[in-house]
């Protein structure tokens, strides 16, 4: 798959991109292009639509005007065939991993390719399973617990592990690193450096964790005013002259996070 | 496209595996067959021609060098699979613990076992939950102060006022379903005027309670759990603790008091309401009119049917109230929990009515009451 589109095309291409919820104007005029095997933080205020966004990509919320292609689809044609591509090679993990509650670690892993590749004989899929679990750093015996059983961190490993399992291309992260302490937040962005250097990943990472931004982005788009203020490689986006970007990425928290980076 | 099969031995090399093609998830399948032989005397495997690799195929591969005992180093692998691979290789290294196989049989010996042990720890936990909360109460009775007034009248209303037209409707519906039922079969003896002790001695003794206790287990016993498995579910109970208040008192008891109150009201209005539905059809269709019902009522019916009824609506409600809260208490966390927890404090709190209302029966009859 990764020889079958040429490298400069992006992995998602979004043009005009209006989103509205009654008066509310969330999106106006949003065009954004993310590269194949970048990881893009995208950052902004509460509210400022970064959510939004991510659901419109995935076809879960329907724009009020734009194009959004994914994966050289239009996921706005509505299209089964193009959707059904999209499900395949994206993976999505919510922010609190979004586990079904009913169903045990592995069978949470399981599910998409149960759906996407019934043909698969069990013991194979039972190995992957497996594989998938170890590979997001969780122990094997978490496998046959519920969701409920998990601390927050392990759901959102759960969770990873769940969205990797069919070796997606294109990976959504919604705030991954929320309400983990910081040891385990940065163990997950090395965790999630490692896959998506494996694996060739491209990651659509929406964050409000400084340190994440500093370890492990490529590039970092700022949403703000219904539309991407900027974006570019992180030294370049903390110098963009507007009050907000300057406030996030020069206010306290933002001078401890790049200290800490120095120091490391 | 290629022509080479995805696994070959090397024609010019004996010793040399060629992987060549798709290796992903889609093709996973037939490529784990295509590799289930026992490669004799391949000491090399060369992976160069794969063109795509997931970590499904990488999978296949690092399993394939476990069987033949090779080390990674003995693959030739494309730049840009070498860290995929390495990934699996070094995910797949420890051992997993293999989860123990069980028999039919031993699990539903476990089974049975754990619904015993289950069965018996529900009952003592219940059993405690009672005794803790009447020692809060006589704790609370020493302070009087301390009973939320506010919080028993607002559960009085949504216990009891508000079930109101449901009973009353309910029962003046099933009294008549009696009244009716039971002339067709004693009109055969020319007796249509015991209706009026039938549909009384029903409604006083056992219908009346009965239908309120489960009618409101129904509603009650449901509401508390979800509401005290909601406020466990977002850790308000924590919070109340760690405030220094009693769970028990703030929770529990007002619950359980406004039930007190409430289900013996709303059996006196179950009583009244099933003695009209019976007196209702008598003077329709059996030509009893209501002046001959009420008289024959007095003559008949003995108070002690009434107060035997009714004795029971308190013990009742103290049952309902508090299986609902305790269901409540052992939410733990998750949503789905909330609903198993109200499921199961439903089906109990009308198990335990309706086995209650048995054993009452058995003694009052043996006491001859």
């Amino acid at each position: 798959m990764i020889k079958s589109m040429p490298v400069h095309e992006p992995v998602i291409r979004i043009r005009g991109l209006e989103n509205r919820f009654g008066a509310q104007v969330v999106h106006h005029d949003l065009s954004l292009d993310m590269q194949r095997g970048e990881i893009l933080g995208v950052v902004g205020a509460s509210g400022s639509g970064k959510s939004v966004l991510m659901r419109s990509i995935l076809g879960l919320r329907r724009p009020q005007g734009g194009s959004i292609e994914a994966l050289g689809h239009d996921v706005l044609a509505g299209s089964d065939a193009g959707h059904r591509v999209i499900e395949r090679r994206t993976g999505v993990l919510f922010q609190d991993g979004a586990l079904f509650s009913s169903l045990n670690v592995a069978e949470n892993v399981a599910v998409p390719l149960k759906e996407n590749h019934a043909d698969l004989p069990s013991a194979l899929r039972d190995e992957l399973v497996e594989l998938k679990v170890r590979l997001v750093g969780l122990p094997m015996t978490t496998c046959t617990k519920l969701p409920s059983q998990l601390s927050g961190g392990m759901r959102k490993r759960a969770g990873l592990a769940r969205a990797l399992v069919l070796d997606p291309e294109l990976l959504f992260l919604d705030e991954p690193t929320a309400g983990l302490d910081p040891i385990g937040a940065a163990a997950f962005d090395q965790l999630l450096r490692t896959l998506q250097q494996a694996m060739g990943l491209s990651v659509f990472l929406i964050t409000h964790d400084l340190d994440t931004l500093y370890a492990i982005c490529d590039r970092v788009a700022v949403l703000a005013e219904g539309k991407v203020l900027t974006i570019g490689m992180l030294a370049q986006v903390q110098d963009y002259d507007h009050p907000w970007v300057h406030e996030y990425f020069h206010g306290p928290r933002s001078r401890a996070a790049q200290t800490a980076r120095r120091g490391s | 496209m290629n022509a080479q099969p995805p696994v070959q031995v090397d024609p010019e090399n004996g010793n040399r595996l060629l992987l060549a093609g798709c290796w992903t998830l889609a093709e996973a399948g037939a490529r784990q067959e295509a590799l289930g032989r026992d490669w004799l005397g391949i000491d090399q495997i060369d992976a160069q021609k794969i063109e795509r690799l997931d970590s499904a195929g990488a999978l296949l591969l690092v399993q394939l060098l476990g069987r033949l005992k090779l080390e990674l180093s003995q693959v030739s692998l494309s730049p840009a699979h070498e860290p995929l691979l390495a990934a699996v290789a070094a995910a797949s290294q420890h051992e997993g613990i293999v989860p123990e196989a069980h028999s039919g049989l031993r699990n539903l010996l476990a089974r049975v076992g754990e619904t015993t042990i289950g069965l018996w720890l529900q009952t003592r936990l219940f059993l405690g939950f009672i005794g803790l909360t009447l020692s809060t109460l006589a704790r609370s009775l020493l302070h009087p102060r301390r009973l939320r007034v506010t919080a028993l009248v607002h559960h009085i209303e949504a216990t009891s006022l508000d079930a109101v037209p449901l009973i009353a409707v309910l029962c003046f519906l099933i009294g008549a379903v009696v009244a009716f039922l039971g002339s067709t079969v004693l009109a055969t003896y020319g007796a249509t005027i015991f209706v009026v002790e039938l549909v009384g001695l029903s409604f006083l003794r056992e219908f009346g309670v009965l239908l309120t206790a489960i009618v409101v287990a129904g509603r009650t016993a449901s509401a508390f759990t979800a509401q005290i498995g909601a406020m466990k579910s977002r850790e308000e109970i924590d919070a109340i603790r760690t405030l220094g208040l009693d769970p028990i008192e703030l929770l529990v008891l007002p619950r359980m008091l406004a039930m007190l109150i409430g289900v013996p009201l709303l059996t006196f209005l179950a009583m009244i309401a099933g003695i009209a539905g019976g007196m209702t059809v008598a003077a329709l269709s059996l030509g009893i009119t209501p002046e001959a019902f009420i008289t024959r009522f007095h003559e008949t019916v003995a108070l002690r049917h009434f107060l035997l009824g009714l004795a029971k609506a308190p013990l009742f409600a103290v049952v309902i109230s508090l299986i609902g809260c305790l269901e409540g208490f052992k939410v733990q966390g998750t949503a789905q929990s909330v609903g198993e927890r109200t499921t199961s404090s439903v089906v109990q709190s009308i198990a335990s009515v309706i086995v209650l209302d048995a054993m009452a029966a058995v003694f009052f009859m043996e006491m001859d009451w």
